[in-house]
């Protein structure tokens, strides 16, 4: 790791004069600004750094540096799915055929390019064991939003205006009670047993005809399979509800199970996640949203279907949609990066997938639990929780654990997720690792773990070899500086 | 080993309600703020408010993470405590000192379905 922490600005760079491109000569003659109308002008010059190019270059070589990513070092960030970007992927939408088109061509002109859309939608579908496919969402809550978006429209169809409440797990990722709040559901909790698995028993009472839907996802956020899923979605539909499906916990399901098989009816896949596709700094994601067949009316415009008459492909509208949740269709060099992930697995290796990061995370959890609490014994699925160290005699706390990893070099899991754990550590290894890089990080995690017991001041006051030192994410909340006045003026 | 007072009346959802009279000096028990960790910011109700005994009335946002605050008893806000805008963290200093809401409670009765400070010390495992 770089240990060197580089911090400047690029105005801090800035000298006056200084620049990096040379124009050429001016034949047409000069533009006079005083013909320019008075409230096109600015009132003064923008204020852009001045630099040279090697200047450039080096700030944002530098900057890079002070980031971490999959393609820097291991990174097991529960319920995340940081999985390796396979550089076909990029090599794939950055080819120019696809680089140079506008969303607002001709259909006709973008055949190949719908092409794409078309068949990963037509892919996703037949993993998944649902109907229909929309690509347009932008992220996974986005996802979200519009599956639920779905389900008030299907129900408002059919004239039902009670169906107000949407059922989430106590152990459900936050995304899911927030979105069933923008989508103007309230949201009623059901309780987990102590396997951290839905209780069928707490769920009973809640169904009636006041329920829109329940929200899973399976396995859940411990990393634990839904052995009632049959009985819960047959309880959920004869309530009259749906059921939803939060495809964060995809990956291990691939090819091996399907939510549409389930009984879910809709559900919303993160490309981010199970399929390849970049994750992490803000975007671009994607969270295409499924439906079983009978709710396809109400996935969001545009849409594209393959007219096979024709063989062509055809964008669309229609009026029972819930109408339009993006400008044009999504974020197509996302969905191009996992059209072509999932071309280059194929069927038998996709099917490779879920095994292999079920076995990875096993492994570790194994290997590990002598030394972290493991509150739920048995297999999981790709990921798992410990709910802090096993030696509770010392005052280190999984933060601190958290904190330690990052000195060894490796990013740190999920930590304080699930909230049904105080201490919980969640971590998932994807399956990309090779058996050396598991065995590194599980050295590694029992080095800390003898730390904590035997000089627990260095685990608390970690991490000591990164550029920055243990950050005061209470003062950064409290009093946060997000411009660069504000941080001229606090050095000041 | 977390603080608990003898004589108030605690819920399942961590919450406090000192009882004086017909009014409740409602807040988060010592063992809520210490698993919360630094607390950042605590949204409250305005006088006059009504709250429901086992529903939402606020909100408390730590370091760590965001709890609703679910109020113990039903009543009305007649007070709230305005020193934690400027800072929450006193709800880590002292969680019992430092109430959130003052609550004139519309129905005694209620008290009955929350825990002594021996039934909570045995609920949090202590």
């Amino acid at each position: 790791m770089n240990n060197v922490y580089y911090g400047k600005l690029i105005f801090e760079l800035s000298k006056e004069g200084r620049c990096g491109y040379s124009l050429p000569k001016n034949e047409l003659g000069q533009y006079k600004l005083e013909d320019m109308p008075a409230h096109l002008m600015r009132d003064e010059a923008p204020a852009l750094p001045q630099v040279d190019e090697l200047t450039v270059v080096r700030h944002y070589t530098n900057m890079s540096n002070n980031n971490f990513g999959v393609d820097t070092g291991f990174y097991p960030l529960g319920s995340c799915t940081m999985k390796y970007n396979p550089k076909i992927n990029e090599e794939m939408c950055n080819h120019h055929a696809f680089t140079g088109l506008h969303p607002l061509q001709d259909p006709s002109t973008v055949q190949g390019a719908l092409e794409v859309y078309s068949n990963l939608q037509y892919s996703l579908a037949e993993i998944s064991g649902l109907s229909e496919f929309t690509l347009n969402p932008f992220a996974g809550a986005h996802g979200e939003l519009t599956g639920l978006m779905v389900m008030k429209s299907y129900h408002l169809s059919r004239g039902d205006e009670k169906r107000t409440k949407v059922i989430i797990p106590d152990s459900a990722h936050g995304t899911n009670p927030a979105s069933a709040a923008v989508c103007g559901f309230n949201v009623v909790v059901v309780k987990s047993r102590p396997d951290g698995t839905v209780d069928v028993e707490d769920l009973r009472p809640l169904l009636d005809d006041t329920i829109a839907g329940m929200m899973m996802t399976n396995p859940n956020t411990l990393g634990i399979f839904e052995h009632n899923i049959a009985e819960i979605a047959q309880l959920v539909h004869e309530a009259g509800g749906l059921m939803y499906y939060d495809g964060a916990n995809l990956n291990p399901m691939l090819g091996m199970c399907r939510p549409g098989d389930l009984g879910f009816d809709i559900m919303h896949i993160n490309l981010h996640k199970t399929f390849s596709t970049p994750h992490g700094g803000g975007g671009p994601g994607s969270g295409p949203v499924g439906v079983r067949e009978g709710l396809e009316q109400f996935l969001p415009n545009p849409r594209v279907v393959a007219d096979e008459e024709t063989m062509s492909f055809k964008v669309v509208s229609n009026d029972e949609s819930l109408g339009s949740v993006s400008g044009f269709l999504g974020n197509f060099g996302v969905i191009m990066r996992a059209y072509a992930y999932i071309l280059t697995l194929g069927k038998e290796n996709l099917r490779m997938v879920g095994p292999l990061a079920t076995l990875n995370a096993n492994y570790i959890k194994e290997c590990l639990k002598d030394c972290y609490e493991l509150p739920i014994e048995g297999v999981c699925k790709h990921e798992f929780v410990f709910d802090g160290l096993k030696d509770k005699s010392t005052e280190v706390t999984t933060l601190d654990v958290a904190k330690r990893l990052l000195d060894y070099g490796y990013h740190a899991p999920t930590i304080y997720f699930p909230l049904l754990f105080h201490q919980a550590l969640m971590i998932e290894p994807t399956e990309n690792e090779s058996k050396e890089t598991l065995d590194g990080f599980i050295e590694v995690m029992r080095t800390i773990a003898r730390e904590a017991s035997e000089t627990p001041e260095l685990v608390k006051t970690a991490p000591h070899n990164t550029p920055v030192r243990r950050l005061d994410d209470t003062l950064a909340a409290l009093h946060p500086v997000v411009t660069y006045t504000e941080l001229v003026a606090d050095n000041q | 080993m977390s603080k608990i007072l003898e004589g108030l009346y605690y819920s399942e959802s961590h919450e406090y309600v000192k009882v004086e009279g017909n009014i409740g000096f409602i807040g988060i028990t010592d063992y809520a703020q210490h698993e919360l960790g630094n607390v950042v910011y605590v949204d409250v109700p305005e006088v006059d408010d009504e709250v429901t005994a086992g529903e939402e009335f606020g909100a408390v946002e730590s370091v760590k993470a965001a709890s609703d605050l679910m109020s113990p008893v039903s009543g009305t806000v007649i007070e709230v405590n305005e020193a934690l805008e400027d800072e929450p963290g006193l709800v880590n200093k002292d969680a019992f000192e430092n109430w959130i809401i003052k609550v004139e409670i519309s129905d005694l009765g209620e008290l009955d379905n929350l825990m002594t400070a021996e039934a909570y010390k045995a609920f949090i495992g202590e």
